[in-house]
């Protein structure tokens, strides 16, 4: 069977996610292993074995956790060229896809980024990939072995199968020049209310707010639906709010069962990233815009003025 | 310092997107400078400023990407450098990186500085591979930069807030927007670039073979795509009325 390889991120000593997501896929495809790096990874490496990886190759080394990717692109190339893999899947993650870009040039192999889905045929791995913003679906067959595919966080769900995987502790192979770029510290800034990424409401804005001193009417209106705030590319490149508030291609990737876009156009660089909403409402200004081809409801009409009226008959409703 | 900043020209991102009828690329459309490089070289003028040195813009592409370098030299970037050949159309990610490295090599910059990612592919895969080539350590979505001395700090963006992190140049930089308010081109500086160079290489003169591509494509299909539901003029009532109705459907409220 082909060896399926996970790499699993770890950020401040935790699993993310998308890891376990992989582990889904890689399942699928073959024998699932994981590598796991960093502090935190002993602990990670149960939590993958109940998601069906066999084997965990695991390292503590307090350096993955201190220097940004080359570290670990330095011990995965490593391990693959000892164990071979067929296929190693990363999670398309900043942390995750700056180890993945060095590792395929160190190899020379290549990568597939941003794939939806990775499938075996012919012996070798297809992937299909978003294309012209996610209006076409490209299937890329990977030349190179290992294939290295980078799938998008949520395009496959996570699923416990409860095994215990085998735990090989491997040695740290780190270069002497490769504790180069140092996180000296971490700071956190304000936390937003709900997580984007587990919320069920979503309210997002975009450039048709006007500005940032609107935003506080969409809190408004999450608040009373106990909603989560997102927002367009545009917006967050004008400064308005901060990139944690991302959704698109290079932000969140969300599936909430409402979404409701707010002065947002629907170029597709956001829409890549919450299309699977179960329903998505739009208000814009313009019936021609994007969003309303894709929304179960488009109102057009002055989101300044409806969202106020929606978030009083909200709270109306919900008091009652 | 040495600064190198790359650059791309992309279709416009303000323009309306457009597919001919056979689901080829409207050809007609806007090219720009990518609006995510203007945050770079606005931090690599920044830092000149600040230490001295030169500013020396790297792109790829073809002919016409020419545009996308003078306008970088007529915010006030020093001179450019042009990749084009036509083997490199349609090149990949790590096929660009090589290209790039190539060039960049050829400078023994101190700093190389990249957008996170580009408006049109979006995947940032190039930064990190071009690191790599030019082995060099990567500090990544960088909101702030500061150089002092052999010392780069920077502020990485995160998901809850941001790392300091910290390496000796030479080093890579990826820059996201916001860094940086860019400046305008004045007219002196438009003229100016006029007269600046911008050096033309193909891949023969890099030195690299364009090797096997990481993928083949094998077909192309229309995504699934979402059926419009209904819209609704807003009278000042029923636009809040089909909310209501879809949320209690939804069973949100």
């Amino acid at each position: 069977m082909a060896g399926i390889w996970v790499y699993a991120e770890i950020g401040q000593e935790k699993l993310a996610p998308i890891s376990l997501e992989l582990l889904a896929k890689a399942r699928e495809l073959g024998d699932a292993e994981a590598v796991a790096l960093g502090p935190g990874a002993g602990a990670a490496a149960a939590e993958l074995g109940k998601h069906g990886a066999k084997t965990v190759y695991v390292s503590e080394d307090a350096a993955f956790g201190e220097f940004i990717a080359e570290p670990a692109a330095d011990t995965m190339e490593a391990l693959v060229k000892q164990h071979s893999p067929d296929l190693v899947l990363f999670g398309f993650t900043t942390d995750s896809r700056e180890v993945a870009g060095r590792l395929a040039a160190r190899l020379g192999c290549g990568l597939i980024s941003n794939a939806l889905d990775v499938k075996s045929q012919d012996g070798g791995f297809v992937a299909r990939v978003p294309y012209f913003g996610g209006a076409k679906i490209a299937d890329y067959k990977a030349n190179a072995k290992p294939a290295i595919v980078l799938l998008r966080p949520k395009s496959v769900e996570a699923s416990e199968v409860g095994g215990e995987a085998k735990v090989e502790q491997v040695q740290a192979t780190i270069g002497a020049n490769s504790k180069r770029a140092r996180i000296l510290e971490r700071k956190v800034e304000a936390a937003e209310a709900v997580k984007l990424e587990d919320a069920t409401v979503i309210v997002s804005g975009g450039r048709g707010m006007g500005g940032p001193e609107n935003f506080p009417i969409l809190e408004d209106l999450a608040g009373a639906l106990g909603a989560a705030v997102g927002a367009s590319r545009a917006v967050v490149d004008a400064g308005w709010v901060p990139y944690s508030m991302q959704v698109g291609q290079t932000g969140k990737t969300v599936r909430p069962g409402v979404y409701i876009a707010v002065g947002i156009s629907g170029a597709m660089q956001h829409t890549v990233g919450m299309k699977a909403s179960k329903v998505i409402i739009a208000i814009n200004k313009d019936s021609e815009a994007p969003i309303m081809k894709m929304a179960d409801l488009g109102v057009v009409g002055d989101a300044l003025k409806i969202v106020p009226k929606l978030t009083e008959a909200v709270k109306a409703k919900k008091g009652k | 310092m040495k600064i190198v900043v790359t650059v791309k020209q992309v279709p416009d991102p303000n323009a309306t997107q457009g597919l001919e009828s056979d689901n080829t690329i409207a050809r007609d459309r806007e090219v720009v400078l990518d609006p995510g490089d203007e945050y770079g070289i606005e931090e690599g003028l920044v830092l000149k400023e600040a230490q001295g040195g030169e500013v020396i813009l790297v792109s790829m592409g073809p002919e016409r990407a020419r545009d996308a370098i003078r306008k970088g030299l007529s915010m006030g970037a020093d001179r450019g450098i042009l990749i084009t050949d036509e083997q490199l159309a349609g090149a990949d990610a790590l096929l660009t990186a090589k290209a790039l490295a190539a060039a960049i090599k050829a400078e023994s910059p101190d700093l190389v500085i990249c957008a996170t990612e580009s408006y049109d592919g979006s995947t940032g895969m190039v930064p990190p591979m071009l690191a790599e080539l030019l082995d060099m350590p990567q500090l990544t979505t960088a909101k702030q930069v500061e150089v002092s001395g052999s010392k780069v700090t920077i502020h990485r963006q995160t998901e809850d807030g941001y790392q300091v992190v910290e390496a000796e140049t030479p080093a890579l930089v990826t820059v996201t927007a916001g860094i940086a308010e860019p400046r305008y081109a004045s007219l002196k500086g438009i003229m100016a670039a006029r007269s600046k160079e911008v050096k033309q290489v193909g891949l023969s003169d890099l030195g690299i073979e364009k090797g096997e591509a990481a993928e083949t494509v094998l077909a192309v299909n229309d995504a699934e795509a979402r059926q419009a539901g209904e819209v609704v003029e807003d009278d000042g009532s029923v636009g809040v009325e089909k909310i209501m109705a879809v949320l209690q459907t939804a069973k949100v409220v």
